[in-house]
């Protein structure tokens, strides 16, 4: 591979690159433009009840809202933490 | 009915001032009655693109507070007796503008001016707000770079949600891409985005693409908005994008490379 090559390749990457991140970028904040407003709001009472019983960290708790033609998804995840000690 | 267009883009140093300038001096110059109003209170610089700084008496925000009626803020354009320039005040008191003055003031100019273009600030503040709340048409000025495409992106998400049209159920603004500063060269290189990334990323109708060009900071530089450069081809180029928005049929120009090698050795005018 030539010196020339080289430069070539890594012009052509930077572009598609460019496009490559946004296209997955937009998209995740497109799908959560369209949540619904009490997402935040359920997340923290969410974590609220469930502390109650596990001593679970702030960020432990994850709320995904989905939405396509025919159906809505309400993903609940909650990480427990290591239960050995 | 007269139309309310709003220029904006989420990030600074796009292009607005200078499309806004240049996109209402050209309807003026089609025979439109034009209004110009400058949003970005604290940073006015319409004025300065338009070469009337040194005729500011009122601003927007003496209009809003009763201190002047609207005819006594409104510059008229040296250059065409069609346009008419509303200038921001530089006061630093963000709640100078409200929703109630800015609607009342676009109620009266509506009367009277055919286009209303409304200069956006950047970000999402007040005043970005305030721009393109009552607006018709939105003019998304974008860059081919990644932090404008995805600033325009979320500019689209709240003029779909945020503005007067979407608040009252109405037809949506119709939304407009302006690819400014655009290098064919460099995207044939796959150093830029093209013009079909960007649109098929944000998915909007092209209105036009303005090549990078010398000739806007001559234009600025002079207080001449860049359209009345005949010559240029950033000037062509709003020319060509007044003219779709008026509904002509002109194909798009400055996407494809056409300089040949002479041209490239000598680099862009």
């Amino acid at each position: 591979m030539s010196l020339l090559d080289y430069f070539r390749i890594s012009k052509v990457a930077s572009a598609s690159l460019a496009k490559e991140r946004l296209q997955i970028l937009v998209a995740h904040e497109r799908s959560s433009r369209n949540q619904p407003s009490y997402l935040p709001q359920l997340q923290k009472e969410l974590l609220e009840v469930i502390r109650k019983y596990v001593n679970v960290e702030q960020d432990a708790i994850s709320v995904n809202f989905e939405q396509d033609e025919n159906q809505e998804t309400l993903e609940l995840n909650i990480v427990l933490p290591d239960s050995q000690r | 009915m007269a139309r309310i267009i709003v220029v904006t883009s989420g990030k600074g140093g796009v292009g607005k001032t200078t499309t806004s300038a240049a996109i209402a001096m050209g309807l003026a110059k089609k025979g439109h009655k034009t209004a110009v109003i400058d949003f970005d209170v604290g940073l006015r610089n319409l004025d300065l693109i338009m070469g009337c700084e040194r005729r500011v008496v009122y601003d927007f925000v003496n209009v809003i507070n009763g201190e002047a009626s609207l005819n006594q803020a409104l510059i008229r354009d040296k250059n065409c007796n069609q346009l008419y320039i509303l200038p921001a005040s530089q006061t630093r008191d963000k709640d100078a503008l409200n929703q109630e003055g800015v609607g009342k003031i676009l109620d009266e100019l509506k009367k009277d001016f055919k286009y209303i273009v409304c200069d956006s600030p950047a970000g999402i503040e007040k005043g970005a707000h305030l721009a393109m709340y009552f607006a018709d048409d939105a003019f998304v000025v974008t860059n081919p770079e990644v932090s404008s495409v995805r600033d325009s992106d979320r500019m689209l998400g709240i003029l779909a949600s945020k503005s007067r049209r979407a608040e009252q159920n109405e037809e949506p603004i119709k939304e407009y891409l302006l690819l400014s500063r655009y290098s064919p060269d460099r995207v044939r290189l796959g150093e830029m985005l093209s013009v079909d990334d960007v649109q098929e990323i944000l998915s909007l109708h092209l209105l036009g693409v303005i090549p990078e060009s010398k000739s806007v900071l001559n234009a600025s530089n002079s207080g001449m908005p860049i359209i009345l450069d005949e010559k240029s081809d950033a000037g062509q180029a709003y020319a060509d994008i007044v003219a779709r928005y008026l509904g002509e049929d002109k194909p798009h120009r400055f996407i494809e490379d056409k300089k040949g090698f002479f041209g490239k050795l000598f680099g862009s005018k």
